[in-house]
C-alpha cells in the first residue's frame, strides 16, 4: 500500500511543477514526471510476490511470472511521451526563438 | 576531414571504434526481439544513439556529408508503409489484419515466430530513424535567429 | 469486414505522402481528398449495410481477452460519418487557405494522422488501444495548433499540450487502477466485470476518467486551454477541433463509458447534469464579451458541448437521443462557421468583429452561409440546431427537470444575442470595404455551401419515420448496456 502512496505522491510532485512553476523547461520536466509515476504504477500493479521476468528461456521450466501485459503498455506509454515531450521541446524552443525567455509570466500574447 | 568541427580527436577515435560496435548491438536486440528482452523499440534506440554519438563527436557538417539525411526521412516513413503492407498481406493471405501468415517454426530458434521478427526489424527502423531525425532537427534550431517580438 | 481500413487507409495516405509528395502540396491535397472521401463512402456503405448488428472485429485474429478487438455499431458509423464528412471539407477548404501559410506537404499528413486518431478511438473495442489513437490524434494537433508559425500559435499551442499531457497522465492511471481492478482492458470484459468490484474503485476510477475526458472535451472547470487553441489554430483545423475532435476523444468517450460500461449510474448522470448546465451558461456569457470572431466562436463551442453534456445527463432516451442529434448538429454548423471565420480572415486580414463589413457585398458565400450557421447555432426553425435543442429541452422537461429545460433556454437566447452581435457589427456592418486581399476560391467556397445544405438537410433526421432507422438506433445502442456485452464478447 504504501509503494502506492508513493507513487501517487509522485504523479501529485510533476502536478505541482506543472502548476507552479515559471520556466518551460521545468514544467517539461514535470510533465515527464508524472508520466513516470503512472508508468512506475501500471508496473507495480503487474507485480506478483516472488514470481520472475515473464520470458521463456531455453532449458529453464516455466515459474510463477509477473503480468507481461502491463509491460507492454508501459513500453507504448513510454513511447508517446517520447513523442509528447520531443514535440513540447520544440515548441519551447520555438517560443524561445521568438520571445528570447522561457519564462512563462513574460510569455503573454494571448489574452485570457 | 577536417579537426576543426566537432570535438577532440581523442573523442573521434573512440568513436570511430565504438560506433559500429553499438550500431551491431542494437541490431542484435532488433533480431533477438521475439526470443530476448528489447526488440524494435530498444534496437532502434540504440542505433539511433549511436548516430546522434557521432553527430555529436564530429559536428553537424560532417554528418550531413556521412550519411544522406533526405534519404533517412523517406526511409522512416518507407519502413511504416511496409508495416502497414505486412498487415494488409496478414489479410489478404490469412484472415484478419496483421495475421501472422508465415510458419511460426520451433521455439527458441532465430528464425521462427512467422512476422514478427519482420515487424521487429521494420520498427527497429522507424524509431532509429525517427529519433535520430527528432534530436537532429531540435539541434539545428537556432536560438538567437529569428524575428523577436 | 471493411473496420480496419477505416484505420489503415488514413495512416497509409499519411506516410504515402510522406514519401511521394516533393516540394508541393498538389499531390499532398489530392491524394487527401481521395482518402477522405474513400473513409466518408465506406461509412456511408457501413450505415447501409449494418442492419443494426454489432460487427467485432479481431485483429491478427486473436479473440476478445487476449488480442485487440474493433467493434462497430450504430454510434460507431455515426461518429465515422461525421468525421469523414467534416474533414473531407476540411481538406477541400484547405487547399487554398493552407497555401497562404506554406506550401507544404506536412500539413496533410499531420490532418490524416489526426483522422487515424480519431477513427482509432472511435472503433476500437480496447481501453488502452483507445489511450493510444488518442494520444496520436492528440499529438498531430498541437503540431496543426502551431503549424501557423506565428508567437500566439506556439504559445496556444504549448498551452493546449500540457493541458492535454496532464489529461491523458491522469486517464492512464485510471486504465492502470481499471486493469488492476478487472485484470482485463477489453471495454466490454470491464462491463461486465464492473458490477462485482468494490463500488469505491469504480467512483475513483470513474472520477478520474470524468476530469480526463471532460478535460478533452473542454466541459467548464476543464475548459481553459480550449479558447486559445480553437482560435489560434488555421481555420480549417479550428473546424476540425472545434466540429469533431472535442466530440470523438470527448464526448464519444464519455458516452462510451457512462452508459456502455458503468451502465449510467444516477450520481454521474447528476454530475453530468450540473457540469452541462454551467458550461452551458459560462461559456455563452464569455462568448458575449469577445469581439475576436473565433475566440467568440470557441467559446460557444464550450456552451454548445455543455447542451450534449447536460442531454447526456437526463438519461432518458429522448434525452440521449437530443444528445446525438445536437452533437451532428454542431458539428455541422460550428465548422461550417470556423470556415466563415476563416475567409473573412483571409479576406479581410483581421478576426476583430470591430473593423469588418460590406461582407455582403463583397464575399457573399461567406456571409450567406455564415447566416445559415447562425440561425442554426441559435436555435431558429427550421434550421437543425433548432430541433436538437427542443428535443433536449422537452426531454429535461419530461425527465422533471425544469431547471435545466430553462438553463438550455436561457442559453439558447443568449446565443442569439451573441450571434446577432456577430452578424450587425461583423457581416452586416455599415462599415465601407470595398477590396479584399484575396479572393475567396471555389474550393473555399464549395466547402462552406455544402455544409450549409447539411445544416438545412439534417433538420429531416428527427422527423418520424426518418428517425427510426438514424437516430433511434444509436439510442438503443447507447442505452441497452448488457446487449453490447453480448454482442460484443459472442455469446
Amino acid at each position: 500500500m504504501i509503494l502506492y502512496l508513493l507513487c501517487f505522491i509522485l504523479l501529485l510532485v510533476g502536478l505541482y511543477g506543472i502548476l507552479t512553476k515559471r520556466d518551460l523547461i521545468k514544467i517539461i520536466l514535470s510533465a515527464s514526471i508524472m508520466g513516470y509515476a503512472a508508468n512506475l504504477l501500471l508496473i507495480l500493479f503487474a507485480y506478483r510476490n516472488g514470481s520472475i521476468f515473464p520470458i521463456l528461456r531455453k532449458g529453464v521450466e516455466a515459474m510463477p511470472m509477473v503480468d507481461p501485459l502491463p509491460q507492454a503498455l508501459v513500453l507504448t506509454s513510454i513511447v508517446i511521451e517520447l513523442g509528447t515531450t520531443a514535440l513540447l521541446v520544440a515548441l519551447a524552443l520555438k517560443l524561445f526563438q521568438k520571445y528570447k525567455t522561457y519564462d512563462i509570466t513574460k510569455i503573454r500574447k494571448l489574452s485570457g | 576531414m577536417d579537426n576543426k568541427s566537432g570535438m577532440t580527436i581523442i573523442v573521434k577515435t573512440i568513436t570511430r571504434i565504438t560506433v559500429p560496435t553499438i550500431i551491431l548491438y542494437g541490431c542484435y536486440i532488433i533480431f533477438h526481439g521475439h526470443l530476448t528482452p528489447g526488440g524494435g523499440f530498444a534496437g532502434g534506440v540504440i542505433i539511433a544513439l549511436a548516430l546522434l554519438n557521432v553527430m555529436i563527436a564530429f559536428g553537424r557538417e560532417f554528418t550531413n556529408n556521412w550519411l544522406n539525411i533526405n534519404f533517412l526521412e523517406k526511409l522512416e516513413s518507407i519502413s511504416a508503409t511496409l508495416f502497414l503492407v505486412l498487415g494488409i498481406l496478414g489479410f489478404l493471405i490469412g484472415t484478419a489484419f496483421l495475421f501472422n501468415f508465415i510458419s511460426h517454426g520451433e521455439l527458441f530458434r532465430l528464425f521462427s515466430a512467422g512476422t514478427i521478427p519482420i515487424l521487429n526489424i521494420i520498427i527497429g527502423i522507424k524509431v532509429a530513424m525517427s529519433l535520430f531525425l527528432v534530436v537532429w532537427v531540435l539541434a539545428g534550431l537556432k536560438l538567437d535567429e529569428g524575428e523577436s517580438l | 469486414m471493411i473496420l480496419p481500413f477505416f484505420i489503415i487507409i488514413p495512416l497509409l495516405t499519411a506516410f504515402l505522402i510522406a514519401i511521394v509528395a516533393g516540394k508541393k502540396d498538389n499531390f499532398a491535397n489530392g491524394l487527401s481528398i481521395f482518402s477522405a472521401l474513400l473513409l466518408l463512402l465506406g461509412a456511408i456503405y457501413n450505415f447501409f449495410t449494418q442492419n443494426q448488428e454489432v460487427i467485432v472485429y479481431k485483429i491478427g485474429n486473436w479473440d476478445a481477452p487476449i488480442g485487440i478487438n474493433l467493434v462497430q455499431d450504430s454510434l460507431t458509423i455515426f461518429m465515422l460519418i461525421i468525421v469523414g464528412l467534416i474533414s473531407l471539407t476540411s481538406i477541400i477548404y484547405s487547399r487554398q487557405y493552407i497555401r497562404n501559410i506554406s506550401t507544404n506537404w506536412k500539413y496533410y499528413a499531420l490532418f490524416m494522422f489526426m483522422v487515424t486518431g480519431m477513427n482509432g478511438v472511435i472503433i476500437t473495442g480496447d481501453l488502452f488501444n483507445l489511450f493510444v489513437f488518442m494520444e496520436i490524434a492528440l499529438l498531430s494537433t498541437y503540431a496543426l495548433v502551431a503549424y501557423g508559425g506565428k508567437a500566439e500559435e506556439f504559445e496556444a499551442s504549448f498551452k493546449y499540450a500540457i493541458m492535454g499531457i496532464v489529461s491523458s497522465t491522469f486517464i492512464l492511471v485510471g486504465i492502470a487502477i481499471t486493469y488492476s481492478a478487472t485484470s482485463t482492458l477489453t471495454l466490454a470484459k470491464i462491463a461486465e466485470q464492473i458490477p462485482h468490484i468494490n463500488t469505491k474503485i469504480v467512483y475513483l476510477v470513474s472520477g478520474i476518467f470524468l476530469m480526463g475526458f471532460g478535460l478533452k472535451a473542454a466541459i467548464i472547470p476543464f475548459h481553459t486551454w480550449l479558447p486559445d487553441a480553437h482560435s489560434s489554430a488555421p481555420a480549417p483545423i479550428s473546424a476540425m477541433l472545434s466540429g469533431v475532435l472535442i466530440k470523438a476523444l470527448g464526448i464519444y468517450v464519455l458516452i462510451r463509458i457512462v452508459y456502455n460500461i458503468l451502465g449510467a449510474p444516477e450520481l454521474f448522470l447528476k454530475i453530468l447534469l450540473i457540469l452541462g448546465a454551467v458550461s452551458i451558461i459560462i461559456g455563452v456569457l464569455l462568448a458575449l464579451a469577445q469581439w475576436d470572431m473565433k475566440r467568440l466562436l470557441a467559446y460557444h463551442s464550450i456552451s454548445q458541448i455543455g447542451y450534449i453534456v447536460l442531454a447526456m445527463g437526463i438519461a432518458t432516451p429522448l434525452g440521449i437521443i437530443g444528445a446525438v442529434y445536437h452533437l451532428l448538429n454542431h458539428a455541422l454548423f460550428k465548422s461550417l462557421l470556423f470556415y466563415n471565420a476563416g475567409a473573412v480572415e483571409m479576406g479581410l486580414g483581421t478576426r476583430n468583429l470591430k473593423r469588418m463589413g460590406n461582407l455582403t457585398k463583397i464575399m457573399p458565400v461567406a456571409s450567406q452561409t455564415s447566416m445559415v450557421a447562425s440561425l442554426s447555432i441559435a436555435g431558429i426553425p427550421p434550421f437543425n440546431g433548432f430541433f436538437s435543442k427542443i428535443v433536449i429541452i422537452i426531454a429535461a422537461v419530461q425527465a422533471d427537470k425544469p431547471i435545466f429545460a430553462f438553463v438550455a433556454v436561457l442559453g439558447s437566447i443568449l446565443t442569439l444575442a451573441s450571434f446577432m452581435k456577430v452578424q450587425r457589427y461583423g457581416f452586416r456592418a455599415e462599415r465601407m470595404i470595398n477590396k479584399l486581399r484575396h479572393r475567396i476560391g471555389w474550393g473555399m467556397n464549395v466547402a462552406m455551401i455544402t455544409i450549409a445544405f447539411l445544416c438545412l438537410a439534417t433538420s429531416l433526421l428527427i422527423i418520424p419515420g426518418i428517425r427510426e432507422f438514424t437516430l433511434d438506433p444509436i439510442m438503443s445502442v447507447i442505452m441497452n448496456k448488457t446487449n453490447y456485452i453480448q454482442m460484443v464478447l459472442g455469446r
